[in-house]
């Protein structure tokens, strides 16, 4: 068994560089498990993952990459499963990035969004992943918006990515998708619910679900008097740069049934046409796909910098200050700044 | 990498609405740490292997009362292994007489856990005998 194994890829334990480039030549080609294998790499975070990412992300950038987020139990499976029904008799290629939480303290999971969509298991052109979110908050897991990108580069035309079930404020997946859709399901609040902050005004496109429940036509029409009101900021010129809410439009959508779901796909597919036609010049990317070529440059930068404290030669300096600021010797702005300068003279020597 | 968490996949296969075992197992392993995907009822083997695959799953473990063990767990043995998965270790658990053991042995499953059997000694032998990954 294992020189079938070493046929096929390189052992466990090669060059990370030279199993990185063939597992992505494999995965690009359409090899499955060799997509899998290059995810459980960059769950893990090793150093396959890092290599393989920088060889696969100048091919990326053509899916559409849609979040589907709400709290727990309002459908967002059964709502994925649906969409794959659509997506899949549209003749398009559909990838599921599901995130289930890992529990705080034995650090398991239970990854249980497949339930709903194994009906789909079989079919070549359809790849369903779960991850365990592995302590990060905010919904996703840390390596989610890498694990997006492979399967961006590999060619599939649809991302869907499923959250956690989320609260008020899980809004992470909004920086990680072209278009955020928030599930509700009726019932679920009054209309001071719907002009809180945080979830809500991350959404392109508000769905309330179980369409069949009695008050799933007024929660939508709550949701419609409240969301639609956001006033209009950045006509004006010189607001342009201003952070504006978005106007989300509200879908009522009955999963289990498929109703409503082909209106859902329309609606993905309008907004996506919209963010294509550049909004402010030519080409330009989406502010949706700057924030989060910022939020994953940005994460990565901390990475490194936690990197460089943690060995020598920085390590030792790292722990004195540290220790320094404990002690109230040194503030902790002036020991961020002093570690800084001191990573900034080691990577120019 | 031992650090990472050991992830199986959890499935019933064929025709048995019996899941209380495979939840009950599941939510076990969670608490040992492992990251569970749990597929849910009436799988065809096809379906297993497939997920198997997408998951990249260290383990997969079949739980089975409806007596067609010896059809469906070779045949799952077999498609895993002609998806390339000939890394994954497969086990099984429920109603499966001790004759038919070694006969499921032969066709690829490394373990069967029968009634009794507690969720600490699923743990340590997945644990003694997962294969390694990078």
């Amino acid at each position: 068994m294992g020189e079938d194994r070493v046929a096929r890829a390189p052992a466990v334990g090669a060059d990370p560089l030279t199993r990185a480039t063939e597992l992505a030549a494999a995965a690009v080609a359409g090899d499955r498990h060799a997509l899998a294998r290059l995810l459980t790499a960059i769950e893990n975070r090793t150093p396959v993952a890092e290599a393989a990412l920088r060889q696969l992300y100048p091919t990326g950038g053509r899916a559409h990459l849609v979040g589907i987020t709400g709290p727990p139990g309002a459908g967002k499976s059964t709502l994925v499963a649906a969409l794959i029904a659509e997506v899949r008799a549209a003749g398009r290629t559909v990838a599921v990035v599901a995130v289930d939480p890992s529990s705080p303290i034995t650090g398991g999971a239970i990854l249980g969004d497949r339930v709903r969509m194994q009906a789909y298991a079989a079919d070549r052109d359809v790849f369903i992943r779960s991850m365990a979110a592995r302590g990060h908050a905010g919904g996703l897991a840390s390596t989610t918006g890498a694990a997006c990108s492979v399967l961006d580069a590999v060619g599939f035309d649809l991302i869907l990515v499923e959250t956690v079930g989320t609260g008020q404020s899980e809004v992470e997946v909004a920086s990680s998708a072209d278009t955020t859709v928030v599930l509700e399901a009726p019932e679920m609040g009054d209309e001071v619910q719907a002009i809180k902050a945080g979830l809500l005004e991350v959404a392109d496109l508000v769905v309330v679900n179980k369409g069949d429940r009695p008050g799933a036509q007024r929660t939508a029409a709550q949701l419609r008097a409240m969301l639609v009101a956001a006033p209009v900021v950045g006509a004006d010129p010189a607001d342009a740069g201003r952070p504006r809410p978005k106007r989300p439009d509200v879908l009522i959508t009955t999963a289990a049934t498929g109703e409503g779901v082909p209106e859902l796909l329309a609606a993905l597919d309008r907004h996506r046409a919209g963010l294509t036609r550049a909004p402010t010049e030519d080409g330009a990317p989406t502010a949706a796909r700057l924030a989060r070529a910022d939020a994953q440059v940005r994460a990565i930068l901390a990475d490194r910098i936690a990197d460089r404290l943690r060995v020598a030669p920085l390590a030792d300096d790292a722990a004195a200050t540290l220790r320094a600021v404990a002690e109230h010797r040194v503030d902790p702005f002036t020991a961020a700044d002093r570690l800084l300068a001191a990573i900034g003279r080691e990577i120019a020597s | 990498m031992t650090d990472r968490p050991i992830k199986i996949l959890i499935a019933k296969p064929g025709l048995d609405g019996h899941d209380r075992g495979a939840k009950v197992l599941a939510r076990g392993l969670r608490d040992e740490g492992f990251e569970v995907v749990y597929t849910g009822l009436r799988q065809t083997p096809e379906m297993i292997a497939s997920a198997s695959l997408q998951e990249d799953v260290d383990v997969v473990g079949l739980s089975i009362l409806s007596g067609a063990h010896m059809t469906l767990l070779p045949r799952i043995c077999t498609l895993i292994r002609e998806a390339g998965l000939d890394d994954v270790l497969v086990t099984a658990g429920g109603i499966i007489p001790d004759d038919d053991v070694p006969a499921l042995k032969a066709a690829g499953v490394a373990a069967v856990f029968g009634p009794g059997t507690t969720i600490g000694e699923v743990a340590t032998f997945i644990r003694a005998n997962v294969r390694p990954r990078d």
